[in-house]
C-alpha cells in the first residue's frame, strides 16, 4: 500500500515537472524543475531497489549536470521570450508526434506484457539483500566483468573534460601574463647592456 | 493496488513522449532542447532499472551507470558548443545555425 502511494507520488511529480520543464516561459524554471524531475526519479529508483544508481542519479544530474545548466542560462545574456515565439505554430505537429510515439511505446509495452511471463537465468543476477548491499553487487560486477567498459566510460568523461576545456579556452590578445619560462631562462646578458661612455661625449 | 514492471514502463513511456515533444515545441532554445534530451535520457535509465529490478538481473543497473557517463559528457560539450556559439554570434537561436551551408 505505502509503495502504492510512494510509487504515484514519485511517478507523478516526475511527469509534472517534465512537463513543466518543456513548458516554462523562464528556463531558470525549467532548470529548477528538470531537478525536481530528477530527485523523484531517483525516489523511483530507490522504490525498485536500486538505491546506488539512485544516490549516483541525485549527485551527477542534481550536481553536475543541473548546476551546469543553470550556469549556462544565467551566464548569456538572451532574450528568452524571443526564442519562444513559434510555441503555438508548432504545437499541433509536435503534439501529433509526441502522441504517436506515446501509443507505440505503450502498445509495445502492453504487447510484450501479453507474451507471457518471463523467464530468465540471469546470468548476473541481483544478490539477496542479507548477503550483498546493492554498492557492494554493482562494484563486484562493475570492477570484474564490466572493467574495460568502465574504462572505456572513464575515458570518454576526459574527452568531454578535454573537449570542454579546448572549446571554451580562448587566448585573449594583449593581456599581461607571467612567463614562467622566460623568466627562469632570464639570463645576465639579456637584462643589461654594459656601455663604456666616453669622458665628454654623453650617450648620444 | 500492486505495483508491477507495466507501471514504470508507462512513466518511462510518458517521460520519453515529453522529451521529443519537448524537442518539437522549442525548436528555437538550444537550452530547453538539450534538457529535453536530458529527460529522455532519463526515462532510458528508469527502463533498465525497471527491468533490472523485475527481470532479476545486475547488468541493467551498471548499464544505467554508462548512460549516466555519457549523459554527463554529452551536457558538457553540448553546453561549451553553445557558450562559443553565443560569444562568436550573439544569439542562440536554432534558425541561426546555418554556418556550415555554405
Amino acid at each position: 500500500m505505502i509503495y502504492a502511494i510512494c510509487f504515484y507520488l514519485f511517478a507523478t511529480i516526475t511527469v509534472f515537472s517534465a512537463i513543466m520543464v518543456i513548458s516554462s516561459r523562464n528556463p531558470v524554471h525549467s532548470v529548477l524543475y528538470l531537478i525536481l524531475a530528477f530527485f523523484n526519479s531517483a525516489g523511483l529508483f530507490v522504490l525498485l531497489g536500486a538505491e546506488f544508481i539512485a544516490m549516483i542519479l541525485v549527485i551527477v544530474y542534481v550536481g553536475a549536470v543541473a548546476v551546469l545548466f543553470m550556469f549556462v542560462v544565467m551566464m548569456l545574456d538572451i532574450d528568452y521570450s524571443e526564442l519562444r515565439k513559434g510555441f503555438q505554430k508548432y504545437l499541433p505537429i509536435g503534439g501529433l508526434i509526441g502522441l504517436i510515439l506515446l501509443a507505440e511505446l505503450l502498445l509495445v509495452g502492453f504487447g510484450w506484457g501479453l507474451s507471457g511471463p518471463v523467464t530468465t537465468d540471469p546470468a548476473t543476477a541481483i544478490p539477496a539483500l542479507n548477503e550483498m548491499s546493492n554498492t557492494e553487487a554493482i562494484g563486484s560486477l562493475l570492477y570484474t566483468k564490466y572493467a574495460f567498459l568502465f574504462q572505456m566510460a572513464g575515458l570518454i568523461l576526459l574527452v568531454a573534460m578535454i573537449g570542454a576545456i579546448v572549446l571554451t579556452h580562448r587566448a585573449r590578445p594583449g593581456v599581461k601574463k607571467q612567463n614562467i619560462n622566460d623568466q627562469v631562462m632570464r639570463r645576465r646578458g639579456d637584462a643589461y647592456d654594459i656601455v663604456k661612455v666616453k669622458p665628454g661625449q654623453g650617450l648620444g | 493496488m500492486e505495483i508491477g514492471l507495466a507501471h514504470y514502463l508507462t512513466v518511462a513511456a510518458i517521460l520519453f513522449s515529453i522529451g521529443i515533444f519537448g524537442i518539437f515545441m522549442n525548436r528555437k532554445n538550444v537550452i530547453v532542447i538539450l534538457m529535453s534530451v536530458e529527460l529522455i535520457l532519463l526515462s532510458v535509465n528508469i527502463n533498465f532499472v525497471a527491468f533490472s529490478s523485475y527481470l532479476n538481473d545486475m547488468g541493467g543497473q551498471i548499464f544505467t551507470m554508462f548512460i549516466l557517463t555519457v549523459a554527463a559528457g554529452e551536457a558538457a560539450i553540448g553546453l561549451a558548443i553553445l557558450v562559443i556559439y553565443y560569444r562568436n554570434r550573439g544569439s542562440i537561436a536554432v534558425e541561426d545555425i546555418h554556418l556550415m551551408k555554405g
